[in-house]
């Protein structure tokens, strides 16, 4: 009965998006008595779907074999973790989520916005209730995640062995958040347009979505690298794969539009700028979805896929972005002009970021889409790393230069151009780029100047807190520094990673002696071990370098069903990097393949991974606390007044 | 400072020149550094120079594989009908690698014929029935490295 209650709950909340659409028209039209009740509506349609959503993970849980999902995709001996995380590791499973996001977003925004005026207000949940409506039906017609099983199954299919990992379990729906959570902002934007609105009260309140968005996709990109890092035992941790560039162009157009959407917000500057990129950010997500739902694209992360579902979600992104790009191109017109600015100022810096990153989020798309125009024209063809890194490497240095003198800058009007942390900060680099020379490196010319420009970046990070109480700056710009200097900590990671890494590819007897880089591994045998679903075959490796040894346990994993190999690396971290290891095919006899990597400075990586998702993090909560304190205040004075009153 | 109107054609026309240095840029890019897919019979008809970075997608031919005394090299022949191309490659082989299997390999052809690997991808997914082989690769089928 659980999955025909969820099911009736998610047509009723479709019919209540449809009201929604529908009373925001009205409202749009000057029946301003009706659009109160839109804001009780979003929030039950939400509540409706946050139901059907639990509903499928109980089924889940439960391993109910008369649920074709769950049948196809779940297995009574499965891990808990994995037998909730099942819910979302398929295609019905995560387009609910999907729609779970979208609508608790709505509802969320419906519930809190307080400041936007009524008209616009009243679009923008319209135009969120015309993306909701679109997806219902995806859900509904051609995805029915709660369809039964007749006769029921007797044993579920299981879930990819690949996918059997807690970094995945949580990968997608950290991602989702920010895909969808961009959709409030495409709202707002398409709302602003229709009313004529466009401008820094709209800019505020459109920012925490795209603060939050992306924080959200900075954190699953960051979690998906990692898990393709460990899991895949291919020793990179980015592969411009088609899925992972599907989550990498949202973030691309939600970090442009953060810092144009401050820009709005601060200056009223860059109006049409930023009504483009807040369609363009929304649009990408749609894209991506596309692009991982509908198996288009050859992928290494692409799983069961289905053409006809690919169809439908081709249409509704076109509908979507084309009826966007209509109104923009109606509307933008009549936006009234945006105040105006020197080109050397914190305004034209930020221009040139959204340039920067504009052309960066081109070129991915591009590389991204157009193996499949070739195909249409009958030719296979593959973009990959060689593509990718040549053309947006060169860019991303020039956009980490512009961050050596951008955050100082004044608005309006230019000062300084450099800053004196700015100018430290450039003569480290420069004496960092001889010290790379004079020390011999062997290294590309994009690693030499990534590992030159990321200390002096750091440096000059630092410069909005020159002459400040550390205690007294304003969040936002504690976090645009942490945020920052993160770049600067990844950028030396990657570079040091791509230079500097050591690798070995042997096969070893038990008992033999391996040289990675500095340190000497000792291969001490092989031994069979078990887990809850799979066997496996365990390598035990010894490794030292003068100090204490480090042990590494790579394994080569058989899971039973569905019957799958994968291998498990094993990582060991020290200061200054870390060692990795896979274990091949082999036998006690012949000896076993093992490859081994010496990777240095790696966990820069992740650890200015981290910085920049905390910045962004310290930002928010650091304006949520701001408008709360200055709520208190507007309340604590009203009320003094009416007492002298 | 420059009046509201001609600050918008600016930034207008600087997105325009951005996003047409965007396009001759991906251009100049996939034009050098894009790998073309082809099978062994392309390599057999002479149609591919070599050097060049490719991807070659054929059928493990049953009983070709051979391992290399260094334990971590082998060698195997790709085939398409009736052509067959040695592969040659250093490294672990993906674990659904089989031969009678289909896979792709990411590489150059060297100057003796022989196709380097740089990187071996086999089928992806149990459940994936394996159409005949043309059409798979039409397709796009899931491939794991």
């Amino acid at each position: 009965m659980i999955a025909e209650f969820a099911h009736g709950a998610l047509w009723l909340a479709a019919a209540l998006c449809l009201m929604q659409l529908g009373l925001g028209v009205a409202a749009l039209r000057g029946e301003q008595a009706i659009s109160r009740a839109i804001r009780p509506i979003a929030a039950i349609q939400a509540l409706l779907v946050v139901t059907a959503f639990a509903a499928l993970i109980w089924l889940f849980w439960r391993t109910d074999l008369s649920v074709a999902l769950v049948a196809a995709n779940s297995h009574s001996a499965k891990p808990l973790l994995y037998k909730i995380a099942g819910a979302w590791g398929n295609h019905e499973g995560s387009m609910l989520l999907w729609l779970t996001v979208l609508t608790g977003s709505g509802a969320l925004f419906a519930a809190f916005e307080k400041r936007l005026e009524a008209r616009t207000m009243a679009a923008s949940l319209a135009a969120q209730a015309a993306i909701g409506i679109g997806f219902f039906a995806f859900l509904l017609l051609s995805s029915n995640p709660f369809e039964r099983l007749n006769p029921s199954a007797v044993e579920g299919k299981g879930l990819n062995p690949l996918l059997q990992d807690p970094g995945l379990a949580f990968h997608p729906p950290t991602l989702y958040l920010g895909y969808v959570g961009l959709s409030v902002a495409f709202s707002l934007a398409v709302g602003a347009m229709l009313t004529g609105s466009v401008g820094s009260a709209l800019a505020r309140a459109m920012r925490p979505w795209v603060l939050g968005s992306w924080i959200f996709l900075t954190a699953g990109i960051l979690a998906g690298s990692y898990w393709a890092y460990y899991e895949l035992g291919w020793g990179g941790y980015w592969f411009w794969d088609p899925v992972e560039n599907a989550s990498l162009m949202p973030w691309i157009a939600a970090t442009a539009l953060l810092h144009s959407v401050g820009v709005l917000a601060a200056r009223n500057a860059l109006k049409a700028w930023t009504m483009m990129l807040a369609l363009i950010g929304f649009s990408m997500s749609m894209v991506g979805t596309f692009l991982v739902r509908s198996g288009i694209l050859t992928s290494v992360h692409a799983f069961a896929v289905d053409p006809e579902r690919g169809a439908f979600i081709l249409f509704l992104l076109t509908f979507y972005i084309g009826a966007a790009l209509l109104i923009f191109g109606w509307k933008i017109g009549h936006v009234r002009d945006s105040e105006p600015f020197e080109p050397v100022s914190r305004e034209g810096a930020l221009v040139a970021n959204n340039l920067l990153l504009s052309v960066i989020l081109a070129l991915v798309f591009i590389g991204t889409l157009y193996p499949i125009l070739a195909e249409a024209m009958g030719e296979q063809i593959s973009v990959g790393p060689p593509y990718f890194n040549t053309v947006i490497g060169p860019l991303a240095l020039i956009l980490a230069l512009l961050l050596f003198v951008g955050p100082k800058l004044r608005w309006r009007r230019g000062g300084p151009l450099f800053s004196p942390l700015g100018i430290a900060g450039l003569l480290l680099s420069a004496a960092m780029l001889v010290i790379t020379f004079l020390l011999g490196w062997n290294l590309t010319i994009l690693e030499r100047l990534g590992l030159s420009i990321a200390p002096g970046l750091a440096l000059a990070s630092l410069a909005p807190l020159w002459g400040r109480n550390l205690l007294r700056t304003p969040a936002p710009i504690t976090g645009m520094v942490v945020a920052h200097l993160g770049l600067a900590v990844l950028l030396a990671g990657m570079a040091a990673e791509s230079g500097f890494t050591k690798e070995r590819l042997v096969l070893a007897r038990p008992g033999e002696q391996i040289e990675v880089g500095p340190w000497t591994m000792e291969f001490e045998g092989t031994r069979p071990v078990a887990g809850p679903n799979w066997t496996a075959v365990e390598a035990e490796l010894r490794a030292s370098r003068g100090s204490g040894p480090v042990l590494l346990k790579p394994q080569s994993r058989y899971f039973s069903s569905p019957p799958t190999q994968t291998s498990e690396a094993a990582l060991a971290t020290d200061w200054d990097g870390q060692l990795y290891a896979v274990i091949g095919q082999g036998s006690e006899s012949e000896g076993w393949q093992l490859r081994l990597w010496w990777k240095p400075l790696v966990t820069l990586i992740w650890l200015g991974g981290f910085l920049v998702t905390l910045g962004g993090l310290i930002a928010l909560i650091g304006r949520w606390w701001g408008e709360w304190r200055r709520r208190r205040r507007l309340a604590g004075s009203g009320y003094r007044e009416r007492r002298a009153w | 400072m420059m009046r509201p109107k001609q600050q918008r054609l600016v930034l207008v026309v600087a997105a325009l020149v951005a996003l047409g240095g965007a396009a001759l840029l991906a251009l100049w890019g996939l034009e050098s550094r894009a790998a073309y897919f082809v099978t062994p019979s392309d390599i057999v008809a002479g149609k591919v120079e070599a050097g060049v970075p490719l991807r070659l997608g054929g059928m493990v031919r049953e009983g070709s594989l051979d391992r290399k005394p260094d334990g971590v090299t082998v060698s195997f022949e790709a085939v398409s009908g009736a052509d067959v191309v040695e592969v040659s490659y250093t490294g672990i082989l993906p674990d659904l690698f089989r031969e009678g299997s289909g896979m792709v390999a990411e590489g150059r052809l060297g100057a003796d014929g022989r196709f380097l690997a740089d990187t071996i991808l086999a089928k992806h997914d149990e459940r994936y029935m394996p159409p005949p082989l043309e059409k798979a690769q039409a397709a796009g089928e899931t491939l794991e490295r």
